[in-house]
């Protein structure tokens, strides 16, 4: 079963809207909660006035911060530094608000209109005060030139090697600033919640759950203080999460909240507007490299500084994502050299989080753009510099020297030369580049590029799984990760049934109901199917000899009689289907439970990886860029399902072209967010696709897991904005080096004028972004930090 | 602004006649989930962006949520759950599985909606490609969705007309 692109076992309910979306689901007596927002950016709030509310039709309650004080904020999964929960967000606001979306008070009613128009009675009284609204570097030459600000809340410093000797000994020094604008996931379904409390104890059922339903059932209980089996997470169907749903957010606590308060169920659905207010963002990072780089274009040493605009407050995740950059900057290249400094900093914004392939994905648009520059510094083929700078195969497994959130990162297996020889050969990239350049000659501004990437996937946390023979003959497979819609069903039960050499149909699986299974680490980071499946994998090999010895017991046979094959088991040469063998046992010995648990924990992390090569074409007369071709090749180790893998791969590219071209979320001069719908968040849609080729390589299986897995979720989306602004690069014949994403028309224009004006301005370097270009900026800004961040982005 | 005042309404939804007392603010979207039970009519936005909320009305795709449910009065309204051609219908739901056109499910519903629109007319691909950009998806990468509705055209021109 393991390999084999089968049918998605999600599908048939999905087509025939057999699905259970917590928007459409509803509960007897239920109420409705409406959340009444900051509309200021930075204030000083004075009263809230709810009695108006209150009295309006239909309002069962209003709550404001000052009536749950004593619910502790949501803490992080992860305490890097003590210090740091300082800056958790509370429940609602109580003394400041700090970003527009900012809960402040919850309307509890009996309908969602009317609880919204109460709502509006509510009102706001706050002194406004001026916002923060960037990381604020100022100059501080004795220290730390760049990137040091009075909003600075963490330091994150990781490194290896002898970077000053690096510089010391270098040929040449290239330095180039890189920054990823604000993006955020957008699932297309919104975030809602329904709290059901319990009859007769303390305690509810949170329908809604997603990701991590038993990390949120913990924080739940621990900030409800209640028991924690008192709390129940209850995963139905989620339309998407891509690191963002399911989290736990302020409204996940309030719908509980109310609902023990009030002892009645309440649902809390979060319109769109909201959702760009609310839901985690991310990205939003700066990141300036410096190479100590040889003749040859071998990289010697890399220094990176980096500087994360972390919004308001620390959410569920703190500093990860900027963890995460700086600990995969260097990718698939050996750099002997490295120190990453990053800095986090508190805005008045929207607070971020994890969005897939967080870290990376700027990490590694700002690492590939700095072989490129590399390439184009030192007159080389960009593929060469590549080369020159890979990890070999030889140096398998290689130990990165650093850790990435307190684990060492080593890259398990694999072969990065032989992955690019491959891709480039199966994409005909000659081929590829020559097309381009005739079209170039003939006036097309057509361009190609090539990206490469390492992945993680995440195995910091144990997961457990349990199989166990139901009442009516089907083995619940039954986890505590979580569909998000990529496939974890149909994966996960190929597993079982590859393990117990029984038909897929013969399983169930049932997800994301934390009082059905103790544990499990949730769904991120691609961890699901290495995780749950391994688990899996390991469980039902226990399974299979119960099964046999209860047979066996059962019919008075020796348990080498017993075989399992077909519909179930083969005893003496009676075959016997499940369903039989569970009423055998029902009248026989209705006390024995079939049942199978195993847990599976990894101590390294496994690192699939691979090659993007991207092809664009700009319009010259509007300067939009269209994505013609895209292409991956990506080594996942071994794949359970290779179409899924290749969805993954494909979907995840998609949202990728939209944050290299389309995606931003941004603000005012007075912190009023500008980008609230679809309309202002431009997606990809059908017509700004590619033509796809996609090649799932399964050439080095993972040592860290049985089966060999590596996780299919992020490698899609990861290179995406390097790849794409190479090609653009590539497209104008490198007289422009974009190194801010998105890059939008706008973007292009402001680039190519100051193209435009090197030519006239002998002083003006040539190549946008370049150390020269930095460090002017940075010397004509230094007595003005708002000019100065404007120089930190070329782009803009 | 309250809901006081309900008016009646009557439609046929999938064929069948309903009567209903609804507030001139609900939306036909939030009338079709909350009270017809319709799982299938929901929303991404709720401000005419994306199109998880696309239903036919009488014969054509519209944003169920940009409409009143007291305008669809004595319209004919379609959901996913039950298209007009009970084979076409078949031949869609098979198109998309077999195409890897779904991941979340979400905005199925209203990409089938659009499907049966784009295989009814008979258009044109780059038509076809046109109409689906009408609607969102943010899992998929929208290539199986445009893949599954080529094969679905193909099959048509091929039978002559329906799938
Ligand atoms: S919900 Fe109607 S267009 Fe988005
Ligand atoms: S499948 Fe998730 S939005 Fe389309």
């Amino acid at each position: 079963m393991i390999g084999r692109s089968v049918d998605r076992l999600e599908d048939d309910d999905l087509l025939r809207a057999n699905t259970r979306f917590v928007g459409s689901l509803a509960f007897e007596d239920m109420l409705h909660m409406h959340v009444v927002r900051s509309p200021y950016a930075h204030a000083r709030l004075k009263t809230v006035i709810v009695d108006k509310a209150a009295m309006a039709p239909g309002v069962i309650a209003v709550w404001v911060g000052n009536d749950i004080r004593d619910l502790s904020p949501i803490g992080f999964r992860r305490v890097p530094d003590r210090d740091l929960l300082q800056y958790r967000q509370r429940l609602m606001a109580l003394e400041e608000l700090r970003y527009v979306g900012e809960p402040v008070a919850i309307v509890l009613a009996t309908d969602p209109y009317l609880a919204e128009d109460a709502g509006r009675l509510v009102a706001i009284d706050a002194e406004i005060l001026p916002p923060v609204l960037d990381c604020e570097p100022r100059p501080d030459s004795r220290s730390e030139p760049l990137l040091r600000g009075r909003n600075e809340i963490a330091r994150i410093e990781k490194g290896y090697g002898d970077i000053e000797a690096a510089f010391a000994a270098a040929d040449h020094k290239i330095s180039i600033s890189c920054q990823i604008a604000r993006q955020t996931a957008v699932p297309l379904e919104t975030r809602g919640a329904i709290a059901v409390p319990h009859a007769h104890a303390a305690g509810f059922d949170l329908y809604g759950a997603a990701k991590v339903p038993h990390a949120n059932r913990q924080e739940l209980a621990k900030i409800l203080s209640l028991d924690i089996d008192s709390v129940v997470l209850r995963e139905g169907h989620a339309g998407g999460g891509f690191g963002v749903r399911g989290e736990l957010y302020p409204e996940d606590v309030l719908v509980a909240f109310a609902a023990l308060r009030l002892g009645r169920p309440v649902k809390w659905i979060e319109d769109r507007s909201e959702h760009f207010l609310a839901i985690n963002h991310s990205r939003d990072q700066m990141i300036h490299l410096d190479a100590a780089v040889s003749e040859g274009g071998v990289i010697a040493g890399l220094h990176a500084r980096l500087a994360t605009d972390q919004g308001a407050y620390l959410r569920t995740h703190e500093i990860k994502v900027s963890d995460l950059s700086c600990a995969f900057l260097p990718g698939p290249y050996r750099i002997p050299a490295y120190r990453a400094t990053a800095t986090v900093h508190l805005t008045n914004k929207t607070p971020c989080g994890t969005y897939r392939a967080p870290g990376r994905f700027e990490a590694t648009f700002a690492m590939e753009r700095m072989i490129d520059a590399i390439a184009a510094a030192l007159a080389l083929d960009p593929v060469e510099v590549r080369r020159r700078n890979l990890i070999s195969a030889a140096e398998m497994p290689f130990e990165r020297k650093i850790e990435a959130t307190g684990k060492r990162v080593v890259y398990d297996s694999g072969d990065y030369r032989q992955t690019l020889e491959t891709a480039i050969e199966a994409f005909d990239l000659p081929e590829l580049r020559r097309a381009a350049e005739e079209r170039r000659r003939e006036g097309e501004c057509v361009g190609i590029g090539v990206a490469m990437f390492v992945e993680k996937t995440d195995t910091a946390l144990h997961e457990t799984v349990r199989l166990e023979l139901a009442s009516d003959g089907k083995i619940e497979i039954v986890t505590g990760t979580s569909s998000l819609g990529q496939g974890m069903e149909t994966a996960l039960t190929q597993i079982a049934a590859d393990g117990l050499g029984l038909p897929m149909d013969a399983f169930r699986l049932v997800r994301g109901q934390t009082d059905r299974i103790a544990q499990s680490g949730g769904t991120f980071a691609s961890r699901t199917t290495l995780m749950a499946g391994s688990a899996i994998h390991e469980a039902s090999r226990i399974f299979r000899q119960k099964l046999i010895e209860v047979s066996a017991a059962l019919y008075g046979v020796t348990t080498g009689e017993v075989t399992v094959h077909g519909e179930g088991c083969c005893i003496d040469g009676r075959s016997l289907n499940l369903l039989q063998l569970r009423a055998a046992l029902d009248t026989a010995a209705p006390d024995t439970q079939l049942v199978a648990e195993a847990d599976f924990s990894s101590g390294a992390m496994a690192c699939p990886y691979g090659v993007h090569i991207a092809q664009v074409k700009v319009d010259p007369d509007d300067l939009s860029v269209m994505v013609e071709k895209y292409h991956i090749a990506y080594e996942i180790g071994r794949a359970v399902n290779p179409d899924l893998v290749r969805a993954q791969l494909l979907g995840g590219a998609v949202q990728g072209i939209g944050g290299a071209l389309m995606e931003e979320i941004s603000f005012s001069a007075d912190g009023q967010p500008l980008t609230i719908s679809f309309a202002h968040y431009v997606t990809p849609r059908t017509v700004d696709v590619p033509a796809f080729d996609i090649l799932v390589l399964e050439d080095w299986p993972s040592p860290t897991n049985p089966l060999g897995l590596k996780g299919a979720g992020e490698g899609g989306i990861n290179a995406a904005g390097a790849a794409v602004a190479a090609a653009v690069e590539d497209a104008f014949g490198a007289t422009i080096a974009p190194r801010r994403l998105p890059i939008t028309p706008k973007s292009l224009f402001d680039l190519l004028a100051r193209t435009d004006s090197a030519h006239t301005r002998a002083s003006w370097p040539a190549r946008q972004g370049s150390a020269t270009e930095w460090d002017s900026h940075f010397r004509n800004a230094a007595d003005d930090t708002s000019s100065f961040c404007r120089g930190i982005n070329p782009a803009r | 602004m309250e809901d006081t005042e309900l008016h009646t309404v009557s439609f046929k939804l999938n064929g069948h006649v309903q009567v209903l007392q609804v507030a001139p603010r609900r939306s036909l979207t939030h009338v079709l989930d909350q009270e017809c039970g319709m799982k299938s009519a929901r929303v991404g936005c709720g401000q005419g962006d994306c199109g998880s909320c696309t239903v036919s009305v009488d014969g054509v795709p519209i944003r169920g949520c940009l409409l009143f449910a007291v305008q669809a009065d004595g319209a004919d309204i379609r959901t996913a759950e039950a298209l007009a051609d009970p084979a076409m219908l078949a031949a869609i739901r098979k198109a998309f599985k077999k195409h890897r056109a779904i991941q979340c499910g979400y905005c199925t519903p209203g990409f089938m909606i659009l499907a049966e629109y784009i295989l009814r007319n008979a258009l044109p691909l780059d038509q076809a490609v046109q109409t689906l950009s009408a609607n969102l998806c943010r899992c998929t990468g929208y290539s199986p969705i445009v893949s599954a509705v080529t094969e679905l055209l193909a099959l048509r021109a091929e039978n002559g007309c329906g799938p």
